[in-house]
């Protein structure tokens, strides 16, 4: 079905092209060609009935090939050209500038980071020496605190142990004339009693006596 | 007849003629040389293309604006594709690429344009397209790695005898190619541009027919509707295809030892 359609339909360009070949050589007006004029219509029917192209699936139809592959070389080289030299370097040349300047910007946040760490970094090393400043000082007057101290408190211990010493001398001073006195009071005393119970008795024998007592 | 004849779209009409070259003056012999439809679209597609790209490049901004970021989008879509199956070497061949996606991009899409024409529904304009690619291909091999370009045929690590049916079978393939790529683009095209003209045929004819066949042609329309996006995506699909092999072919040149 479609195949009758298209052959009724094809007579139309063959015409047209008929109408062409005879306008060219003759010089003629271009209008024939466009075909929509019935007087062209019937006299291409009438002369050229049997052109190579009538009938033919328009896609198919060699008649046609010379203007399409002289039409399809003269654009698809104007294309490339334009393409080559004009549009594609342009485009290329945005992408690539705009890639640079993206880079630049990159690089340029990079090194600003990188000079943040390395202030942070300098930041952190003083701040840690200071700190270390700071433990050193604090353990240095500690330790001269405690030697300080550690020296005062032994001089305070040999002075309270020379005390003691000599307190302890004094004790036993005063401790053995205090024993002395003693047995001269026990003398003294016994001599009393002796006397009141049995008369008067020398002082050294009582003292003796005293002395004798005491040792036991 | 032709609103809803699904073949006159394709027709080639000329809108002016140049010359006639041979033929023995009798109409219809010789070569007949024409600016056509199928050129003016070819014209106004460079056209497009070149004026869009310069426009959303003119005010060369570090931060794009709509045009450009769309045409920036497509140059590095395009330069990611052949740097991933060319390589670096293949980056020469990137403006061939690009204006072929963009030409074979912008002739489909003109071909979406109602009453437009569609030069990549043409067979010849594709078949073109795809010899200059296998073209490009073969010379710059043979130019760049003489007759080491022949290992294309010879993947190495196979015995010999196994090369006798090998080497036949990627010479097919390689011969091959050009067919594949450019039937591939012509009858995607093609076809879809028949199948949207038959349904909104459908609905023209239909309509026509009183009011039952207004509530039948209520069916092909839609089906119009979900083909004309389907053709959309096809346009944008088939054009992206034709530049993702022609960077794999390209592959082939520059690297010919697999």
């Amino acid at each position: 079905m479609a195949t009758q359609a298209f052959a009724q339909e094809a007579e139309t360009p063959s015409e047209q092209n008929l109408d062409t070949v005879i306008d060219v050589p003759h010089g003629e007006p271009v209008e024939g060609a466009t075909g929509h004029d019935p007087a062209a219509e019937h006299h291409g029917t009438e002369v050229g009935a049997d052109a190579h192209d009538t009938g033919v699936f328009p896609p198919f139809d060699p008649a046609t090939f010379p203007s399409q592959l002289l039409w399809l070389a003269i654009t698809f080289a104007a294309l490339y050209l334009l393409m080559s030299k004009l549009a594609l370097p342009r485009l290329g040349s945005i992408i690539d500038e705009r890639k640079a300047r993206l880079d630049a910007d990159l690089a340029a946040a990079d090194a600003s980071r990188q000079k943040t760490d390395a202030a942070i970094a300098a930041y952190e090393a003083a701040l840690a020496a200071a700190k270390s400043k700071a433990q050193g000082i604090a353990n240095e007057t500690r330790e001269s605190i405690q030697t300080e101290l550690a020296a005062k408190r032994q001089a305070v211990e040999t002075d309270l142990a020379a005390r003691m010493t000599s307190a302890e001398a004094r004790i036993a001073q005063t401790k053995a004339a205090a024993l002395t006195q003693v047995d001269e009071i026990a003398a003294a005393t016994a001599q009393t009693i002796v006397a009141q119970l049995v008369g008067e008795v020398s002082p050294e024998s009582v003292r003796a006596a005293v002395a004798k007592v005491g040792k036991e | 007849m032709a609103g809803t004849d699904p073949i006159h779209q394709f027709v080639i009409q000329d809108i002016f003629p140049i010359a006639t070259i041979g033929g023995d003056g009798t109409p219809g012999s010789g070569m007949n040389i024409a600016f056509t439809n199928s050129a003016l679209y070819m014209v106004l597609s460079v056209v497009v293309i070149t004026g869009f790209l310069l426009m959303a490049t003119s005010r060369r901004s570090v931060i794009p604006g709509r045009m450009q970021l769309v045409a920036e989008m497509g140059y590095q879509f395009i330069a990611n594709m052949l740097r991933s199956s060319a390589g670096t070497e293949g980056m020469k061949f990137f403006p061939f690429v690009f204006s072929l996606f963009a030409f074979v991009l912008m002739g489909n899409m003109f071909g979406m344009i109602p009453y437009a024409f569609t030069f990549t529904s043409h067979i010849i304009v594709t078949f073109a397209l795809a010899m200059l690619v296998i073209s490009v291909v073969f010379i710059y091999g043979v130019m760049r790695h003489g007759l080491k370009f022949f290992k294309l045929f010879a993947p190495a690590g196979i015995p010999t005898p196994i090369l006798f049916i090998v080497v036949p079978i990627e010479i097919v393939s390689f011969l091959s190619r050009p067919i594949s790529l450019s039937v591939r683009l012509f009858g995607n095209i093609l076809a879809g541009h028949i199948t949207l003209k038959v349904f909104t045929g459908f609905v023209v004819t239909l309509g026509a027919a009183g009011f039952l066949g207004w509530m039948g042609a209520i069916l092909p329309l839609f089906m119009a509707v979900a083909l004309t996006a389907l053709e959309f995506l096809v346009a944008a699909v088939q054009a992206y295809v034709f530049a993702v092999l022609t960077s794999m072919y390209l592959n082939d040149a520059v690297h010919p030892s697999h």
